[in-house]
C-alpha cells in the first residue's frame, strides 16, 4: 500500500497574535512520507529565508533521495539510508543558509531550528536541531520524543533548574544548536517504531511555549478523528493564549502498518504474475 | 540587567547589578557585597547569574540564607524575591519581560557553542535500535499556563435519551460530545465565549434546528443542541 494511503499529513502555520511575519516554515510530502518544519530567526525579516530555504531544499532533495533508494535499505557502507541521507541533505542544508547568510547583509545572522520526520517501513525517524519538537500520542500516553537543544534544556539535564522551575526561566529562547549559524551543524537522528492509530506531532516553539503539554495531549486526543480541525485547534488555542510567537503544526497520523515492500520479493511477485 | 537591592530595616543601603557571574556574599572584606555583622558568616551565599537566570547558593554559612521566610539551600531566583541574612533583606529585581514592550524578548536566537558549559544530551524518548522497551518516562514539560481570562462557567444539560437530566459542566479547554465514530462533536472553551464545532461523522451538529456545517459556531445561552438523536441544552451558569 502506498504510504499516502497509510499515513495521514495536515500542515498548518500561523503568525500569531504579535508577530506581523511568519517566519516559521513547513513542508510535507505524503508519497515520501516526509514532515519538515523549520521556525527561523535572526536578521531583518531573515529568519523566514532561512526557514523557507531548510523546507523548500530538504524536501526536494530528500524525495530525490528516496525516489532512487527507499529509506529503509542500506547504503554502500551498510548504514540505513535514510540515516546517510538525513545527515547529508541537513549538512548540505546548513551549508546553504550560512553562505546566504555570509554572502547577503541583509540575510547576516540568520539560522533556522529544524524538526523532520521520514516514515518508512513502519518506523519514524527524526531528526532534529534546535527547540521544535516532535510529540506522540500513543493510547493515552502523550510524549515528547524529541529533547530541546536549548539552554533551558541543558539547565534541565544538569539537575541546575527543575521542570516545575524551567517554567519560570527567563532563557527560553536560547538554542544552542540551529541550522545556518555555523559551517558545520550537528544532527541529532532516531529511530522510532510506529504503531496503527499513532499521532504525531510537529511543532514550533510558538505552539508549547503559549499551551501547556496536557491542554496539546487533550486536543490531539480528542481531535485525533479530524487532523484538520486539531491542527487548527491547538493553532487558535496558543492564539487564544496570546500568541507571542509564529505558530506552526504538522501532524501526521498512522492509519494502518506501512511495512517496506522488499525489492527482490516484489519484482519476484511480478514476475510470478 | 537584574540587580539586588540591599536594605535593613526598611532603609535602602544599596543597588547592586549583577553584572558578573558569581557574586559573592558575606562578612569578610573579599566579598562582592560585604556585611559587617556577625550574624553574617565569613563566605556566606553566593549569586549565581547565567545571562537573564540568577540562582542563590547558601555556602554552608553558621545561620542559613532565608528566601521568603524559607531557609534555601539553593535557589532558583525569582523577580521580587526577598532574601534574608540576620537583620538584612536583599530584593531580587529582574523586570526584563515588563520592561521589554516589544514582541523581540520572546524572539529564539542562537547561543553560540561555548557560551555555556555543555551538558550530554539524550534523546527523551529511547530510540528504537538498539532495540529497548519502547515505554519510556515522558519528559513533559511546562511552559507557564498564561492566565486565563474570566469566562463565566457553562454547561450541558441532556435533555432526551437514556442520559436524560444529567449535568455537565464545561470546565476544559475542550469538551467532547457524542460516540467516536458516529458523530462526535467537540465544545472549545475560549475566551470569548463557547463554541461548537463538527469533528466527524456523515451529519453536522444541529443547533437551534440548523445544521451548523464545518464551522464552529458560537453559543448562546440555553442554546439546544442535537446529536445523534440526543437533544441537550447549553446555558451559562452563575
Amino acid at each position: 500500500m502506498a504510504l499516502n494511503e497509510v499515513l495521514e499529513f495536515v500542515a498548518q502555520t500561523h503568525a500569531g497574535m504579535v508577530r506581523t511575519n511568519n517566519e516559521d516554515s513547513v513542508a510535507t510530502d505524503p508519497a515520501y512520507g516526509l514532515a519538515i518544519l523549520a521556525d527561523g530567526m535572526g536578521g531583518y525579516n531573515a529568519g523566514e529565508v532561512a526557514s523557507g530555504m531548510a523546507t523548500t531544499l530538504l524536501s526536494s532533495e530528500l524525495a530525490k533521495s528516496f525516489a532512487l533508494r527507499p529509506p529503509s535499505e542500506k547504503d554502500d557502507s551498510g548504514k540505513l539510508w535514510v540515516h546517510s541521507v538525513l545527515e547529508t541533505e541537513a549538512a548540505r542544508t546548513n551549508g546553504a543558509i550560512f553562505q546566504a547568510a555570509q554572502s547577503q547583509p541583509q540575510y547576516a545572522g540568520m539560522g533556522t531550528t529544524l524538526v523532520m520526520g521520514v516514515f518508512h517501513d513502519n518506523t519514524v525517524t527524526v531528526a532534529h536541531i534546535g527547540d521544535s519538537r516532535l510529540y506522540r500520542l500513543r493510547g493515552e500516553d502523550f510524549v515528547q520524543v524529541t529533547r530541546d537543544h536549548s539552554l533551558l534544556q541543558e539547565q534541565i539535564d544538569s539537575g541546575m533548574i527543575t521542570q516545575e522551575q524551567a517554567k519560570h526561566s527567563q532563557n527560553k529562547n536560547l538554542v544552542t544548536r540551529a541550522v545556518g549559524v555555523d559551517p558545520e551543524v550537528s544532527v541529532e537522528i532516531h529511530d522510532y517504531e510506529v504503531l496503527p492509530g499513532d499521532v504525531y506531532l510537529f511543532c514550533s516553539d510558538g505552539l508549547n511555549d503559549m499551551v501547556e503539554d496536557e491542554e496539546i495531549a487533550m486536543t490531539v486526543g480528542a481531535l485525533s478523528a479530524n487532523l484538520e480541525l486539531c491542527a487548527a485547534q491547538l493553532i487558535q488555542m496558543a492564539c487564544d493564549n496570546g500568541g507571542r510567537d509564529n505558530v506552526s503544526v504538522i501532524l501526521v497520523k498512522a492509519k494502518a502498518e506501512f511495512p517496506a515492500t522488499n525489492k527482490w520479493i516484489s519484482r519476484f511477485l511480478a514476475w510470478f504474475n | 540587567m537584574a540587580k539586588i537591592i540591599l536594605s535593613m530595616d526598611g532603609t535602602t543601603l544599596k543597588d547592586i547589578p549583577l553584572n558578573k557571574e558569581r557574586i559573592t556574599i558575606g562578612r569578610k572584606p573579599h566579598n562582592d557585597i560585604q556585611i559587617d555583622n556577625l550574624a553574617i558568616s565569613g563566605e556566606h551565599a553566593v549569586i549565581v547569574t547565567i545571562l537573564n537566570d540568577s540562582f542563590l547558593e547558601d555556602m554552608g554559612s553558621t545561620n542559613g540564607t532565608f528566601v521568603n521566610g524559607q531557609q534555601v539551600k539553593k535557589h532558583f531566583l525569582q523577580n521580587g524575591d526577598t532574601i534574608e541574612l540576620g537583620k538584612y533583606r536583599l530584593k531580587y529585581i529582574n523586570d526584563v519581560p515588563q520592561q521589554t514592550s516589544n514582541a523581540d524578548f520572546e524572539k529564539t536566537m542562537i547561543l553560540r557553542p561555548g557560551a555555556v558549559p555543555k551538558a550530554p544530551v539524550a534523546p527523551a524518548v529511547p530510540a528504537m535500535a538498539p532495540p529497548q522497551p519502547t515505554a519510556a518516562p515522558p519528559q513533559p514539560s511546562m511552559p507557564p499556563r498564561p492566565t486565563a481570562p474570566a469566562l463565566p462557567l457553562a454547561a450541558i444539560q441532556i435533555l432526551s435519551g437514556s442520559n436524560a437530566g444529567k449535568e455537565m459542566e464545561l470546565t476544559k479547554t475542550l469538551t467532547t460530545l457524542g460516540k467516536p465514530g458516529v458523530q462526535v462533536a467537540v465544545i472549545a472553551r475560549r475566551p470569548h465565549g463557547y463554541f461548537i464545532t463538527h469533528v466527524e461523522g456523515a451529519n453536522f451538529p444541529v443547533v437551534c434546528g440548523n445544521a451548523i456545517g464545518t464551522q464552529a459556531h458560537q453559543l448562546k445561552d440555553h442554546d439546544i443542541i442535537e446529536l445523534s438523536g440526543i437533544k441537550m441544552e447549553f446555558f451559562i451558569k452563575n
